[in-house]
């Protein structure tokens, strides 16, 4: 896949100056679905900070990810209500079927996991949503027959 | 204003710390993250103390000094506080000391003695941590790393590079540079300023011990060895002798009793390599060459400008570093002139620096798939290796260095100080523009411990601004001037490391800034006690032009001793 231009976007910042770097960081991951290792050294480049800063602040915060979003992206919720549901189970569950870990993206760019903090529909527990549709009651069960039906309609297509 | 520290009245002035108050009353407040002129980070929270009033421990490092504030440094409560924040440390550390290369001057060991520490409270699984060996200079072990952060804020703040940063957070934060990727990727210069902040063995220099006593123990190899300016005034410290005492003499035979074949000083090539910048400097004056020329002997500041001011690579003196020098005339000159196959030469080079490891390594530094250089040392491992072969320094009695290579000019040897080649070149530049030595060598405006120095030299009628930065946080304030139009400077010289090499990433750890004075104190001394202080004045150099290289600047001149310089992106 050929990335999105992120030059529009980052025009739109004055150069050299830091307090744009979440506001920025936002947009081109919005736009793009991750931060790409390019989009992190131009954003420095623009904001006269080294690769090593803007890296460091994005890692700092869970909404930033650093690989393209699969063509389903899982978020498991790891809230209050899920985790007091074993919301953790369901996690490892999907890290093992799917074999990546929250951040990451399925070599076949099928998946992609994150770990949101609630998604805030705490009657489901435990919560997992895929390309925002969500699926209640998501134990390790349910999320493993989940991804393999997913495995298979995607065969299908 | 006066405030209680202990129950003792110490007097402070405004804009102190409590801790800069206790440490200039001799009250010792242990610390792993304070460094001395950059504001403070309070980030290991080790020199935590009472003060009257506050409800909890305070960061001594970041406390304004008040007056009539009462402070207890080392009550029960602050002791416990530390114990036990070193015992956290403890508990997800390795437990690998006697095979670290910080065994025995390792702060945070230093701590568990100082306070202590003698039974395990806290057990729990460790931060898995992968070690960074890519790099030709620096290895990086985060299992070891306390994320003090020194690495860091002289990366960023004093060098302007910014390599590292702090990488994720909370219990899973690293330092490490962009993408988590080796530090040969990243747009680290291996100045080793990182390695000789770290309190910890989080980060070393990349070893070439063994390499080194390989070669030496084999029969076949010839193993020729240089030594730089700055290690004789600073190897000293590793012996326990007082800073700046200069052991060059003892040094010397010391090398000759591990097996070094030949013993070549480098000031000698650091006068040859005056011969060819302040040559290059009246070419360019003369021709209209692009000025200001900018010295190119600190491989890191090499590699900032090729990184960061690739516009600016047409001022940097095309000549090569004295160490590179001399690795090219001891496998050519001296191969043809003892007749041995140059691939028999081993060529070892002792550095104050890390950076020089990375640059013997660059592919132009040799000939016919050969490098010049073909190990480096730094002056701590040029100690590790004289203690592992049972030699004390103090005892042994001093010998001179080999000729060809082993005379120099007391110019040469100052190259080891920031302003060193500034004044070294200078002699030459008048020498060669007006056909005699000027009879005050000393330009005290270039001495000292001045990020930036400057100085208006006439020669032959010309005015020449001269500027010498140390540390590249300051080299970046004078490129920046430089890039804005600035027109006045004709000369600059710029050493990575702030001080220049006796401050250098590969040298003694004791390097406080007082220690760092004696080091260049001893250079001075030297200068000014010597009988030949100019490099055009060195007759092993006079010799090596009339037999070999004809004359500065010479076809032969410009094949072996100068070299070209490429521009990189600053994250590859």
């Amino acid at each position: 896949m050929i990335a999105p231009d992120i030059e529009p976007i980052v025009a739109r910042y004055h150069a050299g100056r830091r307090d744009a770097l979440i506001p920025l960081l936002q947009e081109v991951q919005t736009s793009c679905g991750y931060l790409s290792r390019e989009a992190v050294v131009r954003i420095g480049q623009h904001l006269r900070l080294p690769a090593s800063k803007v890296y460091g602040v994005a890692t700092f915060y869970n909404q930033f990810r650093f690989q393209p979003l699969g063509r389903y992206h899982v978020q498991v919720c790891r809230g209050t209500a899920c985790h007091v549901k074993k919301s953790q189970q369901t996690l490892t569950a999907l890290q093992r079927t799917l074999n990546i870990k929250p951040g990451q993206t399925s070599r076949d760019g099928l998946f992609s996991l994150e770990v949101v903090a609630c998604l805030g529909a705490c009657g489901l527990a435990p919560l997992v949503a895929v390309n925002g549709e969500f699926h209640a009651g998501a134990t390790p069960d349910v999320v493993n027959r989940l991804v393999r039906n997913i495995r298979k309609e995607a065969k299908v297509k | 204003m006066t405030l209680e520290i202990n129950g003792r009245k110490v007097e402070a002035q405004h804009g102190d710390t409590v801790l800069g108050a206790a440490r200039r009353a001799g009250i010792r407040i242990p610390t792993l993250c304070h460094y001395e002129g950059l504001p403070p980070s309070g980030a290991c929270r080790m020199c935590v103390v009472e003060v009257e009033g506050q409800r909890g421990l305070v960061p001594s490092c970041a406390f304004p000094a008040a007056a009539g504030l009462k402070v207890q440094t080392h009550s029960a409560r602050a002791v416990d506080a530390r114990r036990t924040l070193v015992e956290l440390l403890l508990a997800n550390h390795p437990d690998d000391c006697l095979y670290c290369a910080r065994n025995n001057e390792c702060q945070l060991q230093d701590l568990a003695a100082q306070l202590g520490v003698r039974r395990r409270h806290y057990f729990g699984g460790r931060t898995p941590a992968r070690m960074d060996v890519a790099s030709p200079s620096i290895v990086r072990d985060p299992a070891k790393c306390i994320l003090c952060g020194k690495c860091v804020r002289v990366c960023e703040e004093v060098q302007a590079v910014g390599a590292i940063d702090f990488i994720g957070r909370g219990s899973k934060t690293r330092i490490g540079p962009a993408f988590d990727e080796g530090l040969n990727v990243s747009s680290c210069i291996n100045c080793g300023q990182c390695v000789a902040v770290c309190p910890v063995g989080a980060l070393i220099e990349t070893r070439a011990i063994d390499e080194v006593r390989a070669a030496l123990a084999d029969p076949k190899q010839i193993v020729v060895v240089q030594h730089a300016p700055s290690v004789s005034v600073s190897l000293a410290e590793e012996f326990g002798l007082k800073p700046g005492t200069d052991v060059d003499g003892p040094f010397v035979t010391a090398l000759r009793r591990l097996g070094f074949a030949w013993v070549f000083d480098t000031a000698f090539t650091a006068d040859l390599t005056i011969m060819e910048e302040a040559s290059e400097l009246a070419h360019r004056l003369a021709h209209g060459g692009v000025l200001p020329m900018m010295t190119s002997c600190s491989p890191g500041w090499v590699k900032f400008v090729e990184q960061f001011y690739p516009d600016l690579l047409p001022n940097l003196s095309t000549c090569k570093s004295p160490q590179q020098m001399l690795g090219a005339v001891v496998k050519t000159f001296l191969a043809g002139r003892i007749g041995v196959d140059p691939d028999r030469i081993f060529s070892v080079a002792i550095m104050p620096c890390t950076a020089k490891k990375f640059e013997a390594g660059r592919p132009e530094m040799g000939r016919d798939g050969r490098q010049d250089i073909d190990a480096v040392l730094t002056t701590r491992e040029a100690a590790e290796l004289i203690r592992m072969y049972g030699l004390d320094l103090a005892a042994l009695p001093p010998d001179a260095a080999d000729t060809p290579f082993g005379e120099r000019t007391s110019a040469g040897k100052l190259f080891g100080a920031s302003g060193g080649v500034a004044e070294a070149a200078l002699r030459t530049a008048h020498y060669l523009l007006t056909g005699h030595t000027p009879d005050d060598l000393k330009i005290q405006a270039l001495r000292g411990l001045d990020g930036i120095k400057e100085y208006r030299a006439t020669v032959a009628g010309t005015e020449i601004g001269v500027a010498a930065a140390s540390g590249l946080g300051n080299a970046r304030k004078i490129l920046e001037q430089i890039r804005a139009g600035r027109k006045d400077l004709q000369f600059i010289e710029v050493m990575s490391c702030a001080g220049g090499c006796v401050a250098g990433g590969g040298q003694p750890r004791s390097a406080s800034p007082d220690a760092v004075r004696a080091r260049m104190h001893a250079l001075y001394v030297i200068d000014r006690d010597a009988a030949v202080r100019a490099s055009h004045e060195n007759p092993g150099v006079q010799r090596l032009y009339a037999e070999f290289l004809e004359k500065p600047l010479s076809h032969k001149s410009h094949e072996l001793l100068h070299t070209r310089y490429e521009r990189r992106a600053p994250v590859m």
